[in-house]
């Protein structure tokens, strides 16, 4: 499969802080791929080198086989970016919002209520941006992004402060484009949404790539931290490493009857990061 | 062009919904009417208010609106996504001030129909009013282009504004304002409007006039240079 978007050794500084080091990523065409880290871990600058609003000190980002510093307004025009500090025309209704990148993108009048629709915003086509709910303004954010029919999509914290529900929706929206081959890239500091959505994750901690690959085999590799959790007829709970020792405690529970439930937890992303970098990733 | 036209448009339609700055260009249009119309004082010069109000409307519209525009979209994060979009901050500047011109000139030819002005001092007062729109476009442009946000471009603007709108009206009550304001361009503007039909172009205002138009455009250039767009 080809790479569509790739990292080769990507580091960048500001002043004397180091918010990127040595960063290699190969994200495949057609994948859901997440960068997973707590705010500040660089994640919204990575994606700024990414997309060419930035310059990286050192090393390469190409999007197909294209450096990203050398991207044209063509280029752009084959990706969609939200990122959370994108503004919207707070007096301009959506669809008025909607022309304005049109007429850049000399797209017809039809795709903005289709872009309106794919997000279902049609009902509010007519509502002023500064008066749609949070939840509204991130789904407009990606119409305005899905505008031109991007191969690729960039999405900064698409679900950031929005409740399950709204999140929800925008879940389902990104699945709908990576069923119809979309690339997307999206960070986040849900553990849940990328185990949910990504193909493939990086967790960065600090500037650096701290685990890549699947999100279930990330959490294989910390298989350690399974533990059997019993719960006994008199009340208590006891919890028992997932190893050989734990069999006979628990052969011995069982035989005395004492045991009323048992149960296996599977490590997830959330406590695999904290185990790397002793951080929760929500903070 | 395709990118100049498209945020002219989008000026256009944001502005209608904009009270602060559509307040700019049709304050001082209404104005005239209404002082013209309402205030008569024996001895007081022709079109008074027309003369008066035409130069503190140059010094004022444009550049407030400029700087507002600007100030607002880089606060609110708009006009990152417009250069993420592929608009070249000529494109947006080209925009942005092809419709301020636009709305302003329309406010000159209320101030010419007012004003009584006709045939060539028609033409020199729309090429003077003209001369100070772009002007004070600039200027506004720059205090834009320097602000991070609406509060720092207000906090600029306000007493910018009042220098090059007020001064003119002052300097005609206080020789020494005269003196000094002679150096601003809205000054000349004024001399040359109240001028108009009895006083030639002096060459004064002609090369105060193209002095400042220099330094706002190397001002404008600075700021650019250490702020960008962004």
């Amino acid at each position: 499969m080809s790479c569509t978007i790739k990292s080769e050794n990507i580091s960048k500084s500001f002043g004397t802080k180091k918010v990127l080091d040595s960063i290699d990523l190969d994200i495949h065409s057609g994948e859901i791929f997440g960068l997973l880290g707590p705010s500040g871990a660089g994640k919204t600058t990575l994606i700024k080198i990414l997309t060419g609003q930035l310059s990286q000190d050192s090393g390469a980002a190409y999007i197909g086989d294209k450096d990203t510093r050398m991207l044209t307004g063509a280029d752009h025009k084959r990706f969609g970016i939200t990122m959370d500090n994108f503004g919207l025309y707070e007096r301009l209704s959506c669809t008025e919002n909607l022309k304005i990148f049109a007429r850049i993108y000399g797209l017809p009048n039809n795709s903005i209520s289709g872009a309106l629709a794919k997000v279902g915003l049609t009902d509010a086509a007519k509502t002023p941006a500064g008066k749609l709910s949070k939840g509204m303004t991130g789904r407009l954010k990606l119409a305005r992004a899905f505008m031109t029919d991007p191969d690729i999509l960039f999405l900064d914290e698409p679900t950031s402060g929005l409740d399950p529900v709204s999140a929800d929706e925008i879940h389902k929206i990104i699945l709908s484009e990576k069923a119809r081959g979309k690339t997307v890239f999206l960070t986040t500091h849900t553990m849940t949404e990328a185990e949910k959505l990504c193909d493939n994750i990086a967790l960065l901690n600090e500037g650096r790539i701290v685990e890549y690959g699947m999100p279930a085999e990330i959490c294989r590799r910390y298989d350690h931290q399974r533990m059997l959790k019993i719960h006994l007829y008199d009340g208590r709970d006891m919890e028992l490493p997932h190893n050989r020792d734990a069999a006979a405690v628990l052969a011995e529970l069982i035989a005395d009857g004492k045991a009323e439930t048992i149960h296996t937890t599977e490590p997830d992303l959330e406590t695999v990061f904290m185990e790397i970098t002793g951080k929760e990733l929500s903070a | 062009m395709k990118n100049i036209c498209a945020v002219f448009l989008k000026q256009v339609s944001d502005t209608l919904k904009n009270k602060t700055v559509l307040i700019q260009f049709l304050m001082f249009p209404v104005l005239v009417i209404i002082m013209e119309n309402a205030v008569k004082i024996e001895d007081m010069p022709e079109h008074f208010f027309a003369r008066l109000f035409a130069v503190m409307f140059v010094g004022m519209a444009p550049l407030t609106c400029m700087s507002a525009i600007i100030s607002e979209e880089k606060e609110k994060n708009t006009l990152r996504v417009l250069m993420m979009s592929n608009v070249k901050p000529a494109e947006y500047l080209l925009g942005v001030g092809a419709y301020v011109f636009v709305m302003c000139i329309a406010g000159t030819v209320v101030f010419a129909v007012v004003g009584g002005y006709s045939g060539a001092d028609l033409a020199l007062f729309i090429a003077v009013m003209s001369a100070g729109i772009i002007l004070s476009e600039l200027t506004g442009a720059v205090i834009g282009v320097f602000s991070r946000n609406q509060m720092t471009a207000t906090s600029i603007t306000v007493p910018v504004m009042m220098i090059f709108s007020f001064l003119p009206m002052l300097s005609m009550f206080n020789d020494t304002i005269r003196t000094a304001a002679r150096v601003t361009y809205s000054q000349q503007l004024s001399e040359l409007i109240n001028g108009i039909g009895t006083t030639a172009v002096s060459a004064e205002s002609v090369v105060v006039i193209s002095i400042n138009f220099v330094l706002a455009v190397v001002l404008f250039t600075v700021a650019y240079r250490r702020k960008g767009l962004e």
